[in-house]
């Protein structure tokens, strides 16, 4: 017998709300099932479960918001005195059929989970609206309109601080990442003409769903270059770096209306460019959507930030603890540079980094971005 | 399919991408992104719909004659006649 916990879902959170109990209590569990959803500042969490057994029962009720470490369910792991318990009192295998039903999105007339549109659940998460509060129609879900209706109402809804939810998770990790670790800063000028036009003609030939953008292309140089680099990727806790072995890459992606979460693209190294692709869109949608995987906001092992093509030059980034650095881009542009003696006109970016002192210093931070630079000259490889 | 047909088309597929800002706000000569604040994933989730929408091919080269509302409504009038 086991208990699930309320997990921690990052160095900001200290408390969630169980908004789904996705396994109901009788059914099987096996390890990477998502046995409930969490609200947190961040949206809709979905979490995914680290063991194998049997549900028994629920200990938190749905809309309860607890402290991290609360036990929210039980589950019975089949260890723990189990001749004994089993010869006693057998637990009857479930049916087939209740299976099925488990499956299945639990329904709404039961009033176990709030239904609402992604963009509801977003602008409630982003200003800390409890969405389960809001009044609602029956078969009707809540959507964006009444979430902001319900703000225009009540305008003053934290008066202590006057900051949303979501500008307040930001503040506390960015708080400590500056407090904790002593950053230091590299920048460099990369030349993506090569890539530009390797992505130009690539895309042409492809239906709008299987167009490629730059950031995959980033992903993938990151994730070759720490093979060579890996004192910059992994997680200082407790005095220790542990270098992570697989690059997990979190994504920093921008939110309507302000704030940014910076979810993991898992083992980057081992997805060709397509599927990275593929993953990467279902990542922002999901996150923008407001619903996403406990594991990639904390299994993340450096981050990459891209500015896109609307943003500047370039930015210096936080480091998001317990990792040790961030890789940023800014918007590439057309700059004079020299190419064989000759200024010419090239796509020009500003690489930087962002790395943590305890664990790296400024000559190694510089072969890494060096290298990423390389590998961004052979598009074709990535 | 008539103009107006087109620019329904639009406004529903960008308010699945842009909720919070309606046709209303914007300016409809002005740069689409900046108008409705997307960036590239979102402009490519757009030019996906609106391709399997009207089955149209809607490549890359021409994404400049897509930069406003109007331009993007022009131009998938011109495909689509």
């Amino acid at each position: 017998m086991s208990a699930f916990l309320m997990p921690s879902l990052g160095a900001d959170m200290e408390a969630g709300t169980l908004i789904e109990q996705a396994i109901a209590p009788g059914q099987p569990v096996s390890r990477g099932d998502i046995i409930a959803v969490v609200e947190t500042q961040k949206g809709a969490i979905e979490i995914e479960c680290y063991e194998s057994g049997t549900v028994t029962e629920w200990l938190v009720a749905i809309g309860e918001r607890v402290p991290v470490g609360t036990p929210l369910a039980r589950i019975d792991t089949g260890e723990a005195a189990e001749p004994v318990a089993a010869a006693s009192k057998p637990v009857p295998p479930p049916e087939p059929v209740e299976m099925e039903q488990a499956l299945k999105p639990l329904p709404v007339s039961t009033g176990a989970r709030v239904l609402a549109s992604p963009a509801a659940r977003r602008l409630a998460a982003k200003e800390g609206v409890d969405i389960s509060a809001l009044p609602v129609t029956p078969g009707q879900p809540i959507r964006h309109a009444d979430v902001a209706a319900h703000l225009k109402a009540a305008p003053d809804l934290e008066p202590q601080t006057g900051l949303s939810a979501m500008r307040q998770a930001i503040a506390a990790a960015m708080s400590r990442s500056k407090r904790e670790i002593p950053h230091f800063y590299l920048t460099h000028q990369v030349d993506l003409t090569a890539l530009t036009e390797f992505i130009a003609e690539v895309n042409a030939g492809r239906a709008p769903d299987e167009r490629l953008l730059p950031p995959v292309f980033y992903l993938r140089a990151m994730a070759r270059a720490l093979l060579k680099y890996p004192e910059f990727n992994g997680h200082f806790e407790k005095g220790t770096f542990t270098p992570a072995g697989v690059a997990n890459i979190g994504l920093a992606i921008a939110l309507r209306g302000g704030g940014l979460v910076a979810p993991a693209l898992f083992d980057v190294s081992a997805q060709e460019r397509d599927e990275l692709m593929a993953q990467m869109r279902d990542l922002i949608g999901r996150v923008r959507a407001g619903r996403f995987k406990a594991r990639e906001l904390s299994e993340a092992t450096i981050t990459l930030t891209s500015l896109g093509d609307r943003g500047v030059d370039g930015l210096f980034g936080v480091i998001y603890p317990p990792q040790v650095a961030i890789v940023g881009i800014g918007t590439p542009a057309l700059r004079p540079w020299v190419v064989a003696g000759e200024v010419v006109s090239r796509q020009i970016a500003t690489l930087t980094l962002a790395a943590d002192h305890r664990v790296g210093d400024g000559h190694r931070g510089a072969l890494f971005l060096r290298a990423i630079d390389r590998f961004l000259q052979e598009p074709e490889t990535l | 399919m008539t103009r107006d047909d087109i620019e329904q088309a639009l406004d529903e597929e960008l308010a699945r991408i842009a909720p919070d800002i309606s046709l209303e706000d914007i300016d409809r000569s002005e740069d689409l992104r900046d108008e409705f604040d997307i960036d590239s994933i979102d402009f490519l989730n757009l030019v996906t719909a609106l391709a399997k929408r009207f089955g149209l091919d809607m490549p890359e080269a021409d994404y400049g004659e897509m930069d406003s509302f109007n331009h993007l409504a022009d131009y998938l009038m011109a495909h689509l006649s």
